[in-house]
């Protein structure tokens, strides 16, 4: 005869909990919520008290205006382009078998366990002036004299784009996949096209993973330091990179303090918009 | 089949995206044998020479010692508490709480820029930049999240029936964790713990922030390396990097098989 469990089975007393939480719990709080509660304080601080001057200055000045629509600006298209060239990736990876599906997935994943200065560092070579793209465009003719590759926003993006790809590919990949192929037979035999069978079947039921994927990169993309720190242009900052500035340059901290708060807020209205989206489709899913 | 016209366009640039994912780091790895003072693709002469600079210089060799254990250090740490949480978030049944699961996802998301400056700061005002401690706090901290969501992810499928059927028989409750549920759990721990170093070994903003001139991590080492100059030597260790990924992550993907095809008792 088996003893009934002394608690309901497999739940642990609260001591047990408190216990295995504390070293964790413990760390969030020391190490993360108080840093960055410090951070934020500073934010509203100067040395006589309380102030909002930084925020004042950061809204009224139009270069700082200049680099927050610069940042969103980027952002922007480097999503844009990790949707054009994401999702039908993800929707080509779900069409693959075999050996042509493992490849696939391996070129997929190299970029991801490979050092992302490794990555920056071949595209500083790739951009060059008298680098392998710039002869390979004066070889085809296609232009007369290189160009200014390297240290541009075009640069930005590229590299932006090559990082934040599979961020994309694979939230939507895994949605593409778990819906059923019987959907799109059906529309085919009801004499669907394919554009009006992407239309109608796909995209609808894919959209949940493009949106992941798409805050995803907007996300990492907004706060991407080391990109634009490496291969963006001395005269374009964007968010990341003049909070560095003011940090480490122009030791101000309470603004660099201030412009990080605007950065974290912005990420959290993203975030949250994107849950409340999710939020309501799953309930008109659940209301049809 | 009639798709097949569309399918093929589709495949072509498919192709080509994926060419452009993998060609720059493919296109490092001949570049790091050139024999040439400077970069060229391809290399007109082959060597070992940046190889050999990067093992011979204390200027490489002592940031990549310094990352190896920073990060083997805080990805123990991360390791050991993450797992602990992960246990009571799932026997506890707190992770199906959306506020808990943003808490844990937190240093996750928080821009890294952000958490770079938080750190900055703290470790300015204590006087640990550039030191192990300040690099294993940091890393630890921003590798909890990579420990605790798959080691929870591996316990939500182990029966919780199975401890107590333990302790019924006698065990006392970390006999019980520890002889059943943890070796069950241990490709998610597994997968945690690489995840959590390769994280802290690869981790390249906060370490912008918090390294000093004598305390600098290698992804540090090669910032300044690519701001300044573009030595072959980062071809070099690039390439090695890689190679070092790649092996890990076959040696993750074996792991995981062989934990699917044989039961928990070859401990």
């Amino acid at each position: 005869m088996t003893p009934a469990p002394p608690r309901g089975a497999g739940q642990y007393g609260p001591g047990l909990l408190t216990l295995l939480l504390l070293p964790a719990g413990l760390l969030y709080i020391v190490l993360f919520g108080y840093p960055i509660g410090a951070l934020l304080a500073r934010s509203v601080q100067d040395q006589h008290g309380f102030t909002v001057n930084h925020f004042t200055r950061l809204f009224s000045q139009p270069l700082y205006l200049t680099i927050l629509e610069h940042t969103l600006r980027v952002s922007l298209i480097v999503t844009a382009i990790c949707v054009a060239l994401g999702y039908p990736l993800a929707f080509w990876l779900t069409r693959l078998r075999g050996v042509a599906f493992s490849i696939a997935i391996a070129c997929l994943f190299l970029p991801l366990w490979t050092s992302v200065l490794a990555r920056i560092y071949a595209w500083n070579f790739l951009l060059q002036k008298a680098g392998p793209i710039n002869r390979l465009l004066v070889s085809l003719h296609l232009i007369d004299a290189p160009l200014t590759l390297l240290y541009t926003d075009a640069a930005v993006i590229t590299v932006m784009t090559h990082v934040l790809l599979p961020f994309m590919v694979l939230p939507v990949y895994a949605v593409i996949n778990s819906i059923p192929r019987d959907l799109g037979r059906a529309a085919q035999s009801l004499g669907a096209g394919i554009a009006s069978e992407f239309r109608h079947v796909l995209l609808p039921l894919s959209l949940p993973g493009l949106l992941a994927g798409s805050v995803m990169v907007f996300v990492i993309a907004m706060g991407y330091f080391i990109i634009p720190a490496l291969v963006g242009g001395p005269r374009s900052l964007m968010i990341s990179t003049l909070i560095n500035e003011q940090i480490m340059t122009v030791l101000n901290w309470s603004f660099g303090a201030a412009i990080s708060t605007l950065l974290l807020f912005a990420v959290l209205v993203v975030l949250a918009l994107f849950a409340r989206t999710l939020a309501v489709a799953r309930r008109a899913e659940g209301g049809a | 089949m009639t798709r097949s016209g569309p399918f093929l366009t589709l495949s072509v640039y498919c192709t080509l995206i994926l060419c452009f994912l993998v060609g720059p780091i493919l296109i490092i790895i001949p570049m790091s044998f050139t024999a040439r003072d400077f970069l060229e693709f391809p290399p007109s002469g082959y060597s070992l020479r940046w190889y050999v600079a990067y093992f011979s210089d204390p200027d490489w060799t002592g940031p990549t010692l310094f990352s190896l254990k920073v990060a083997t250090l805080s990805a123990i740490a991360s390791t050991v508490f993450g797992t602990m949480a992960a246990l009571a978030l799932v026997r506890g049944r707190l992770l199906s709480n959306a506020l808990v699961n943003a808490m844990v996802a937190a240093p996750m998301v928080v821009p890294s820029v952000i958490t770079a400056v938080a750190f900055y700061m703290l470790l300015t005002r204590l006087r640990l930049l550039g030191s192990t401690v300040g690099f294993v706090l940091a890393d630890t901290i921003l590798t909890l999240p990579f420990v605790i969501f798959p080691v929870a992810a591996n316990l939500q499928r182990i029966e919780p029936r199975l401890e107590w059927t333990a302790l019924s028989l006698g065990a006392s409750r970390f006999a019980a964790i520890r002889l059943v549920t943890l070796p069950l759990a241990r490709s998610g721990i597994a997968v945690g713990a690489a995840f959590a170093f390769i994280t802290a070994f690869d981790e390249a903003t906060v370490s912008a922030f918090i390294s000093s001139f004598e305390g600098k991590t290698l992804p540090k080492k090669m910032f300044e390396d690519i701001d300044w100059s573009l030595s072959p030597v980062i071809a070099a260790v690039g390439s090695l990097l890689t190679l070092v990924s790649i092996l890990t992550a076959i040696l993750l993907a074996l792991l995981r098989s062989g934990t699917r095809s044989t039961p928990a008792h070859d401990h």
